[in-house]
């Protein structure tokens, strides 16, 4: 098997006596879309915070791309091509739509100590935001601003924002989460363009959506990997169906 | 840049701070010079807070502490006999950026209510060794008895002179203000003011960026420090008080945060509102405290926001 | 070695008025998350009211206590007009708007009273000396400060610690939502703790002035040092209030005491005597700095997790 573009061993994060996340061992093997699932409480959030940067695990070790990034800050793990998205919107609301993917060009253009000229109308941060506001169908939302969008729209505009910055791997943190039918339609389009070109690791409670995009899915319960496969695996898999998917349809 | 009525305001208000050594003379009111140097001085130091504190939203409750800072170097430069003002501005603008370096690095660690109190902290710590500066007066402060001399080019003691080289420094300030804002490195500041956590997940290391315009708001401010010694013929920790800062914040808040010129107008209202309300009555801050709270609650974006002419940016 | 134990009496005596002052600050930003420049005008207008008040009863006791009734009605009032209003703002419009209360109070003290400061005069009983130890007399009214002092942080404790009221505190510090939930008027309770740390800050300012005196801006200068002290505390943290206030309040009359004679082995005594004040007010900040530093929630954070 080829290098995974995403590795995690023995990754384990505690908070008091909670173990919320408990020997994590990860892979997302390049150019799939590796779906995470579980109950609420499984310590999705938990891990993300940790891919990410956000949270430091107390031990395991994270690799990206072969490389070690357990202890990379933030920018740098984005720098070396890992982005995401956040399961509440995070965007920039008082800039507009245009801005807000300008920002994340910028970010890939180098060192920002540029002090003088004006960099709003720079072609070189501009020209790529235009494409990739097109890319995921916010072509004539460029001049409002951001706080002005839709929820849906936000939520592409955080997808056009993670590409600006060239990754090799996306996190998206429940991209669906609070959409319309309509909407979710959308993003699974989006992100049905985007596969095979970029990594996916995507968290997400619509299983639908899940069993559309995924390769591969690793189920989480109460901070451990219970499982992992392909969806037909994972649909067959009687534990899963006890911890988890038998739960979720009881409910809904 | 599109002219809007908002921008015919500021030309207007620039062009009668232009006018006034020549209204002073016309209306045989001398006093007048020196009244509006210290409010351009002023001004100059609320327009560098106005970089941090209205475009990359860090309130600092201690910039007037380079006020003391500048004061003090060209004060102290001159007790041991140096009055060359091109050895003394520049060194209260390096010194300035050096303690804003240093204090900066730990206070933009902190966020929120912890960054307004540790930099009032470390104000205060300055406030108290400038207090403590037995050979410079401590707390009764030190008088400089030359002024500084810039190898004679401008008239320091000639008040319309000394008061053009300081509407002059406003003017490029504020040029040099509005070109950072609108260059990358002012598009990172006010993300990151915006959301700094979105601005780090896109790849930016947003702190360095912040300490460095906290450097950049002191090392201004630090300049302002070196002129309003000059101007006084005086320096003293008083100028480093708590309330001084505090008198920062009421003016870039009054004129408009994030405003370009909104700081500057906002430091000359205030300081005629001063001068009016307590020519009217002694008792004034009975009547500004109040009209803070106002301010605070129906006039947010200050006078800027009340001026008509679309979006700011 | 007597003196030592003096001046380690003179700072506890200090800092359990820190801790008044403190508490209140940090009752108000732990519940209502308001950052109150104008707390250090309720230490004042408290001294003033019984400067007052014990002139018109002729009874210190019954004045403070008139002055506390007359700061918690001045802390509703101010809630209800002003403080009010600012709850569902930023930080910096809290510092601008107390700011500008902390302007009024100061400039209507000076309406009022004159610009001239106030002593107030103890009575007999309390303006004595015991002996606590062969050769070391000690003031009776400091004793009883830090009697006081004590017995109200204890109380305070009870109070946060184990009764309904304080769990309705600590729950609104924690959750507003679930506190509307549970049918408590959070309303009422915000004007309530805001009263409560007036009086807090009223009796310190009582309890200050027979040592110090009574003026105008007396509430700022105690009133930054008491932002040092809930900062290093952790802002919210009854606990941490007072342990900071403890270890300044130390810091602060210990290294006042002891530093001048330290500084003249060195130094000229005019010098020592600029420098020593002044370097043991540095002191405190660059405790806070050091510890911030090391801990930029303080030393007990109240919101960890």
């Amino acid at each position: 098997m080829a290098e995974p573009i995403l590795a995690t061993r023995g990754l384990i994060k505690r908070f008091g006596g909670l173990v919320a996340t408990d020997q994590i061992d990860l892979d997302v093997a390049a150019g799939s879309v590796h779906a995470l699932i579980g109950p609420n409480g499984a310590g999705k959030t938990t891990l993300i915070g940790q891919l990410s940067g956000e949270i430091r695990p107390d031990s395991g070790s994270i690799r990206l791309e072969g490389r070690d990034i357990t202890a990379a800050p933030v920018h740098k793990r984005c720098r070396l091509g890992l982005a995401r998205s956040f399961q509440i919107t995070s965007i920039f609301p008082d800039f507009t739509a245009r801005e807000n993917v300008a920002m994340a060009v910028q970010s890939r253009l180098g060192h920002s100590f540029r002090f003088w000229r004006r960099a709003k109308s720079d072609p070189a941060r501009t020209g790529p935001a235009d494409a990739l506001l097109a890319e995921v169908g916010l072509e004539d939302r460029g001049n409002m601003p951001a706080a002005a969008l839709s929820h849906g729209e936000h939520r592409q505009l955080e997808i056009a924002m993670a590409l600006a910055t060239a990754p090799r791997l996306l996190l998206l943190d429940e991209p669906m989460a609070g959409m319309g039918v309509e909407e979710s339609v959308r993003m699974v389009e989006t992100l049905q363009r985007l596969k095979g070109r970029i990594s996916i690791l995507l968290v997400e409670h619509d299983m639908d959506a899940v069993f559309a995009l995924a390769d591969r899915i690793t189920v989480l319960v109460y901070g451990r990997a219970i499982a992992t496969g392909t969806p037909a695996e994972i649909r067959a898999n009687q534990e899963v169906r006890a911890a988890y998917l038998g739960a979720d349809e009881e409910e809904g | 840049m599109r002219v809007t009525p908002r921008l015919v305001v500021y030309g207007l208000f620039m062009l009668a701070l232009a006018m006034v050594p020549t209204l002073a003379q016309v209306l045989a009111e001398p006093f007048l010079v020196t009244l509006f140097t210290r409010m351009i001085i002023l001004a100059v130091a609320a327009v560098s807070l106005n970089l941090i504190l209205g475009y990359g939203g860090m309130v600092s409750f201690g910039h007037a502490v380079y006020l003391g800072i500048g004061g003090y170097t060209v004060g102290i430069l001159a007790e041991h006999g140096t009055t060359n003002g091109f050895v003394q501005w520049p060194l209260a603008i390096g010194i300035s950026a050096l303690y804003a370096t240093v204090v900066g690095a730990i206070c933009l660690r902190t966020r929120g209510v912890y960054f307004i109190m540790i930099t009032l902290a470390f104000a205060q710590l300055v406030y108290f060794v400038g207090v403590g500066l037995y050979a410079y007066g401590g707390d009764d402060g030190l008088t400089i008895y030359t002024r500084s001399d810039f190898a004679g080019l401008i008239r320091m003691s000639h008040k319309p002179s000394f008061y053009y080289l300081c509407f002059a420094i406003l003017c490029i300030e504020i040029l040099i203000i509005h070109r950072i804002v609108h260059s990358r490195f002012g598009l990172v500041i006010r993300a990151s003011k915006s959301n700094d956590r979105r601005a780090n997940a896109i790849g930016i290391p947003t702190f360095r960026y912040r300490l460095a315009a906290f450097v950049i708001a002191g090392s201004f401010c630090g300049l302002a420090g070196a002129m309003l010694a000059t101007q006084a013929d005086y320096i003293s920790p008083a100028v480093m008080h708590w309330t001084r800062s505090g008198d920062l914040i009421v003016s870039v808040v009054l004129g408009g945060m994030g405003s370009l010129f909104g700081p500057a107008v906002g430091t000359i209202v205030f300081l005629l509102l001063e001068e009016v309300l307590s020519s009217l009555t002694e008792y004034w801050q009975l009547v500004f405290g109040p009209m803070l709270l106002l301010l605070v609650l129906f006039a947010k974006r200050g006078i800027d926001g009340l001026l008509p002419g679309g979006d700011r940016g | 070695m007597l003196l030592l134990i003096e001046q380690s009496l003179n700072g506890l005596q200090f800092g359990l008025l820190l801790f008044l002052l403190a508490a209140g600050l940090t009752l108000v930003f732990g519940i209502m998350d308001l950052v109150n420049l104008a707390h250090g005008s309720l230490y004042m207008m408290g001294a003033y009211f019984a400067a007052t008040f014990i002139t018109w009863t002729d009874s210190f006791v019954l004045g403070a206590v008139l002055a506390l009734g007359a700061a918690f009605l001045l802390g509703v009032a101010i809630e209800l007009v002003a403080v009010r209003t600012l709850y569902a703002r930023d930080h910096l419009d809290h510092v601008l708007a107390t700011f500008g209360l902390l302007l009024f109070f100061n400039e209507l003290v000076r309406l009022v009273w004159g610009p001239a400061g106030r002593t107030i005069q103890l009575p007999g009983i309390l303006n004595t000396s015991v002996e606590l130890l062969p050769g070391l007399s000690y003031p009776t009214y400091r004793l009883v400060v830090i009697l006081v002092g004590g017995l109200v942080a204890f109380g305070l404790y009870w109070l946060v610690a184990r009764t309904r009221t304080g769990m309705r505190i600590r729950a609104g510090a924690s959750d507003r939502e679930m506190v509307g939930a549970l049918g408590i008027d959070i309303r009422k309770l915000y004007t309530l703790v805001f009263g409560l740390g007036a009086v807090l800050a009223a009796l310190a300012g009582i309890m200050a002035a027979p040592i110090t005196t009574v003026s105008i801006g007396m509430g700022e200068r105690i009133l930054i040092v008491a932002f040092v002290v809930i900062v290093i505390g952790g802002i919210g943290s009854i606990r941490g209030a007072f342990v900071a206030a403890l270890m300044v309040g130390m810091i602060d009359t210990v290294g006042r005491a002891f530093l001048p004679e330290i500084l003249r082995g060195f130094m000229s005594v005019p010098a020592a005597n600029t420098l020593a004040p002044a370097l043991a007010s540095m002191l405190v900040y660059i405790l806070m700095a050091l510890i911030l530093f090391l801990r930029p929630q303080g030393l007990f954070p109240a919101r960890s997790g």
